[in-house]
């Protein structure tokens, strides 16, 4: 089943009868080639690349619940490439160029929305920090645009410019960053490993993972055995706990971030806007809810809520920044579990046991990510060999100290990012 | 989330800075165990040991046991004399 405009129009007018579920429903076979464990964004995803890039279609993604029931189900949305480590840099870059032509490569509308990501900064030594990323954004093949205070103001009238402890100074403007429809991303890679024979099997727990003499052989679940010559964690906050049924401790920590969403007002925010001093970012959804976000609340849980500290620091930074928004009222708040790591950047490498990979640590950016992660995952587990774009997001930096990727600058220590 | 300082009773949860998973620091020089000490974490869905510091009251450091699913805290006392 193709969309097109013509398609929309014909069964607009004969009743909308014609559609179909978007993929199977298969039970499970007792073996695979490669069984991704996560059947959100970035399982979902590296199962179409196995089946586009590499012909490789004896695959099955698990997943204990529903389809993009996960982080790629409830997030802000954003897709940007403005980093600045080289490592992180590369990966960012590819991956919002696979954005650029996704909704052509699934047939998919995902709402891809390059309507600029907007950071704003407050002090010359900021400002400074922001030239310089700015050309690392643009040696990495990506755009970037200091604006100054005026130039600021013209995209953004609504915001503060002389507050007392944050005076706007200026900002630095990323056009090709955007949003997206989360759930049509998901909705779509799994349409698109579903017609190319991958099987997406929901409701199926993993309960073990089958290692002999060092190399996986299969994955215990709730709908029961299935062998494997390659498995691959793709579970993002749960990853600690999938990978202890292999015996491995990951260097990551599961933290909460929350995010909030109003009621629906007309268009306002045309932008993305992040201010990093007051730990705050907020775009306007195609529905009119503004969707805006803070810092982690900064203690492991997995309790998918988050405490009030946080919120009510959130909405200061928001009032702070933009005090036109006090008056629309918050309908909805969430809390996801984040995969954090040491540095703050993520992993895609193998694992010390023979054929289990591992996709994880994507701490609280793992949305833009997707495309680039599912496609350099699918290099990986189809080659054995590390896509150039994800050569760097080793499993092993942390022990060797070798290759860290701390865009912040804190340290590579847990709980500093 | 409230924590019950032994110091000075229940407090607000801003009062208090997490600092980690409680962990026993290994001796020697940089190897696996060290390896394992900074970076590696059990990550556990369910009762965790951590540490915590009272910064904004007593000054503190106390053990923590807490449930990373619930945010029950099961059992708070003084860090001093390292991890039991």
């Amino acid at each position: 089943m193709r969309f097109s405009g013509l398609r929309v129009l014909k069964e607009g007018l004969t009743g909308n009868k014609g559609w179909g579920p978007h993929w199977r429903d298969p039970a499970p076979k007792p073996a695979y080639d490669i069984v991704i464990i996560g059947g959100g964004g970035h399982g979902l995803a590296t199962a179409f690349y196995l089946a586009k890039e590499h012909g490789l279609r004896n695959v099955a993604v698990l997943e204990k619940g529903y389809l993009g029931g996960g982080n790629v189900g409830r997030n802000t949305t954003i897709v940007r490439a403005n980093y600045y480590l080289p490592g992180n840099s590369e990966f960012y870059s590819h991956s919002l160029k696979l954005w650029e032509g996704l909704e052509q490569e699934l047939n998919y509308n995902v709402m891809h929305s390059q309507r600029g990501v907007l950071n704003l900064f407050h002090s010359d030594g900021q400002r400074d920090a922001f030239v310089r990323r700015g050309n690392a954004m643009i040696n990495q093949g990506d755009d970037a645009e200091l604006l100054d205070r005026e130039g600021v103001r013209k995209h953004l009238p609504y915001l503060d410019f002389d507050q007392a402890r944050f005076p706007i100074y200026g900002g630095l403007l990323h056009w090709r960053g955007g949003t997206a429809r989360h759930d049509a991303v998901a909705w779509g890679y799994a349409r698109g490993a579903s017609e190319r024979g991958v099987d997406l099997i929901q409701n199926c727990e993993v309960t073990g993972i089958d290692i002999e003499n060092g190399h996986v052989t299969g994955v215990q679940t709730s709908r029961g055995a299935i062998r494997a010559r390659k498995v691959a964690i793709v579970t993002a906050g749960r990853s600690g706990q999938v990978a202890a049924m292999a015996g491995i401790r990951l260097p990551i920590e599961s933290h909460i971030l929350q995010a909030f969403v109003t009621e629906g007002l007309k268009p306002v925010i045309d932008n993305v806007v992040s201010f990093g001093m007051g730990h705050f970012y907020i775009s306007q959804s195609d529905k009119g809810g503004l969707v805006f976000g803070g810092d982690l609340d900064f203690y492991p849980s997995y309790a998918q809520r988050g405490n009030l500290p946080t919120q009510e620091h959130v909405m200061e930074a928001a009032m702070t920044l933009m005090p036109m928004i006090g008056k629309a009222r918050v309908l909805r708040s969430w809390g996801g579990i984040m995969d954090m790591t040491p540095d703050g950047s993520p992993i895609i490498d193998r694992s010390d046991i023979g054929g289990l990979y591992l996709d994880c640590g994507w701490c609280y950016g793992g949305f833009k990510a997707v495309p680039g992660s599912g496609f350099a995952l699918a290099h990986l587990l189809a080659t054995d060999r590390p896509h150039d774009s994800a050569a760097k997001l080793r499993l092993n930096r942390f022990r060797d100290g070798v290759g860290l990727m701390d865009e912040e600058g804190t340290g590579a220590q847990h709980n500093l990012h | 989330m409230r924590l019950t300082c032994p110091n000075c009773g229940a407090r607000d949860l801003r009062e208090f800075t997490y600092q980690g998973a409680a962990l026993n620091r290994p001796e020697g020089d940089w190897g696996e165990s060290w390896d394992a000490y900074v970076h590696l974490r059990d990550n556990p869905a369910g009762p965790s040991q951590e540490y915590w510091y009272h910064g904004l009251g007593c000054a503190a450091f106390l053990r923590v046991e807490r449930d990373t699913r619930t945010h029950d805290i099961l059992l708070v006392a003084l860090a001093s004399g390292g991890a039991a």
